[in-house]
């Protein structure tokens, strides 16, 4: 059991508030391709080509991305804050993520504007 | 009726073990608090915390068929034939159905649970109006039981960071409160990735209440006081 003096680290809102905005951005796409989906009679690869090559897709689909890396990377440390005690795993998971994600924003801007 | 208990000693059990109990008795009528009473007229060494018997003090808080409540207002005819009650989860076990209730507390004292304001007292009373009053209903009524903040996974996890369902539902009750000054430090002091933010909207706490109260709803206003001051 530890006794500790306890006083709030005086940061944690904007996580938490990131958490809710970039879950919404998430949805408003997700029902967005679901409607434009639904609305073609087929899509092929000509099809799926036009759509991904209009720059407001581009720009909408990144913002997308970059909420789903901001939002995955809220909910990894969240995971990690409950479950990984000792602070050097800790800190070489969060490394490890935050690695990852910025390599995951990078590979799809290449991804979205390389084609 | 059967009963299986919970059994720990410390001082002589090399580990916890599930003691059976058979009770002859009419379950109507009767809380769970009663047939305990009974079978330790059986078995004096059966540990248990009791004391009003009407559901105000909160000491007989335990876990009843997997589910954490108040064994003074759990009916007995509510629980089936076979009765299974351990110690509230994820503190440590003092004896029996007893539990060091020590983290739990010092959460609670965390978030000074008492009006802070730097006013003179006045002759009389800090006057409230009804409606500032009303802000106040369906948070002064907890008792301190720990059903909801036992049965919280994300204390079980950080019960030394975070506040808990109990602790953050009476912070809210002074943050509601008219007469309190001190909003801003005890924002201050409970905005921390743990000490809040390890709340996941799991709502065990809501589901467990004995009264019936809201924690998940106090700390949803807690961060929606904590969103106005900052936007």
């Amino acid at each position: 059991m530890v006794n500790r003096v306890v006083v709030g680290a005086h940061y944690g809102l904007r996580d938490w508030l990131m958490q809710r905005i970039t879950a919404v951005v998430m949805a408003v796409y997700c029902v967005a391709l679901a409607g434009w989906l639904m609305w073609q009679p087929h899509v092929d690869y000509d099809v799926w080509t036009a759509l991904f090559s209009s720059q407001w897709m581009r720009i909408f689909t990144l913002l997308f991305l970059f909420s789903l890396f901001l939002h995955a990377w809220i909910g990894v440390r969240d995971v990690v804050m409950d479950y990984v005690k000792p602070a050097g795993g800790r800190l070489a998971i969060y490394v490890l993520a935050i690695l990852t994600l910025i390599v995951y924003a990078i590979w799809s801007v290449q991804i979205l504007w390389g084609f | 009726m059967k009963f299986r208990i919970y059994r720990y000693n410390p001082e002589t059990d090399a580990a916890p073990y599930m003691q059976d109990y058979e009770l002859q008795s009419e379950p109507a009528g009767k809380m769970l608090l009663d047939a305990l009473i009974l079978l330790k007229e059986q078995d004096d060494s059966l540990g248990l915390r009791k004391s009003c018997r009407e559901g105000v003090c909160g000491s007989d808080a335990m876990n009843i068929n997997g589910r954490n409540g108040l064994a003074c207002i759990t009916p007995l005819a509510s629980l089936g034939d076979v009765v299974t009650l351990r110690p509230l989860p994820g503190l440590p076990v003092i004896r029996d159905l007893i539990v060091d209730m020590t983290q739990f507390f010092n959460q609670y004292r965390s978030i000074k649970p008492y009006l802070i304001n730097n006013d003179p007292p006045p002759e009389t009373e800090r006057l409230q109006s009804p409606a500032q009053r009303a802000h106040l209903n369906g948070l002064y009524e907890c008792i301190l039981c720990g059903c909801c903040s036992t049965a919280c996974p994300s204390f079980w996890w950080n019960p030394d960071k975070f506040v808990g369902p109990a602790g953050l539902l009476q912070a809210y009750r002074f943050l509601a409160d008219s007469r309190d000054q001190a909003t801003a430090e005890r924002l201050d002091d409970l905005e921390d990735p743990y000490r809040l933010f390890r709340c996941h909207t799991i709502m065990n706490c809501v589901d467990v209440c004995p009264k019936e109260l809201n924690p998940t709803e106090a700390i949803g206003n807690i961060k929606d006081m904590m969103v106005k001051r900052m936007v």
